[in-house]
């Protein structure tokens, strides 16, 4: 049970950690270029808040395996499929909660609006630096939000996880996972401590988020 | 007002039109590794009386776990006789009802023709990264593959490489999907998809696999429930039975 909460932290740290380095720049983007693609790439990042989740965890499973498109990456690692790895449960729940992190941290730059990249840019910052010290700054409640939405997301992640993910203990039996076997094996007690836990977990989240939103004013998604 | 009331209404009639006893059709939850079988003798039934058969499917565990907190299933199909035997005893299934109605066949199986020979001897050579079996605490065939390693020996040096499916379908999947190379399945689903290379494991090397049928305690006044279970005993299910790789147990 400990061994299955620590590695289900474990995720959705190094989860959350990839998804600000990739959701930040991203919903940058989302957020100021007049690019065509904007609205497109915006719906393929959300797609998990609408897709069941055995749909993602069944292309993924297609796609870690050893006849999918990914193979030729792993092969120099020797490698046969990502499945049934931690890395592979990495990945799914980077795709999984993608939408959790670039939405408020697009809703945060686009709020900014130009004035004070505008006046950033008349102090002769350069782009990249007034991205760092006066849009980044600025946002930072959205990326907060994000990021610990990702995080939450990430530990009640249960379909996706079932399907690639083969219930290895310590490497990828995540509490979700523990949960719905001690349901199945009728151990209720265990699944009764292990669900009570998730549930204040889950309330503490969202009141957090919340309290976020309205100390930096950042309207909540 | 009249709307609200109106609109309750329709969504009461909703809701009741959805309650699986007011039709003439029955509940039968069975074992994953019954799948096809099921499905055949279903719709054999079904032409044959006209009743209505639904079939949910799931490891024994799961679906026992539903049935303890009163899932609408008239008749269980279980992938081994102590779920069964454990509902009745609870009072959850009608006593005198339970039989045996299958007796499961394990196989190793890949979707690689050349991994596995007559023997399985892969087990032996330990020549694969990823072996898939269902989840031994919920589901009979991923009880009787453990058991299998262990008599020959080799649990202790698999173990790291076993992966589990939640049922044995999707412990099949994993398989078919080439994510692990090979698993232990129902000799059922092999014989259902022809391909890849399999090993039909010897009968002395694990614990009967005895599926037990019993009707439960929703289905007693449903006799459609009851004509089903008899009708998985006639000569026509049987037939259906034994195609699909199972065994039945001697008439006493």
């Amino acid at each position: 049970m400990w061994q299955a909460i620590w590695l289900t932290l474990q995720l959705a740290a190094l989860t959350t950690l990839i998804l600000v380095a990739l959701g930040v720049p991203l919903g940058w983007w989302l957020a100021r270029s007049r690019s065509l693609w904007v609205e497109p790439v915006a719906a393929l990042v959300a797609l998990p808040v609408v897709l069941p989740p055995t749909v993602l965890g069944f292309y993924l499973l297609v796609a870690m395996g050893p006849n999918g498109p990914l193979a030729p990456l792993l092969a120099p690692f020797g490698l046969r499929t990502l499945a049934f790895s931690f890395a592979g449960l990495v990945t799914g729940s980077v795709i999984y909660s993608l939408p959790f992190m670039v939405q408020p941290v697009r809703n945060a730059f686009q709020l900014i609006g130009d004035g004070p990249l505008e006046a950033a840019a008349t102090l002769r910052a350069a782009p990249l630096d007034a991205f760092f010290s006066v849009a980044v700054p600025l946002a930072r409640g959205g990326i907060l939000s994000g990021a610990i939405l990702s995080f939450a997301h990430t530990v009640g992640e249960f379909g996706v996880v079932l399907m690639i993910g083969g219930n290895i203990p310590g490497e990828t039996r995540t509490l979700s996972l523990t949960i719905f076997d001690y349901v199945e094996t009728m151990q209720w007690g265990a699944a009764h401590a292990l669900s009570a836990g998730m549930l204040v977990f889950a309330f503490a989240v969202i009141l957090i988020t919340m309290l976020i939103a309205r100390r930096t004013g950042t309207p909540q998604t | 007002m009249r709307r609200i009331l109106l609109a309750a209404l329709a969504v009461g009639s909703f809701l009741l039109g959805h309650s699986p006893s007011l039709a003439a059709e029955a509940s039968i939850a069975a074992a994953a590794n019954f799948t096809a079988a099921a499905q055949e003798i279903a719709a054999r039934f079904q032409a044959q009386t006209g009743h209505k058969i639904n079939l949910s499917f799931g490891s024994s565990g799961q679906l026992y776990a539903q049935i303890t907190q009163g899932a609408p299933f008239d008749v269980f199909l279980s992938a081994d006789a102590a779920r069964p035997a454990q509902a009745e005893n609870a009072g959850l299934a009608v006593p005198g009802t339970r039989f045996t109605y299958a007796i499961g066949k394990l196989a190793l199986w890949s979707a690689d023709p050349a991994l596995i020979d007559d023997q399985g001897r892969v087990l032996r050579n330990g020549d694969f990264t990823h072996l898939a079996i269902a989840n031994p605490a919920a589901a009979p065939y991923g009880t009787a593959a453990v058991e299998v390693m262990k008599a020959l020996g080799v649990y202790a040096s698999i173990s790291p490489k076993i992966v589990q499916g939640e049922n044995i379908i999707q412990t099949y999947q994993f398989a078919a999907s080439g994510n692990a190379e090979l698993g232990f399945v129902a000799l059922s689903q092999v014989l259902e998809a022809p391909g890849g290379s399999y090993w039909r494991v010897p009968e002395n090397l694990h614990a009967p696999i005895l599926q037990d049928a019993v009707l439960l305690k929703a289905g007693e006044q449903n006799r459609f429930a009851a004509e089903f279970l008899a009708y998985l005993k006639s000569p026509q299910a049987i037939s259906i039975i034994e195609k699909h790789g199972y065994a039945l147990p001697r008439a006493k």
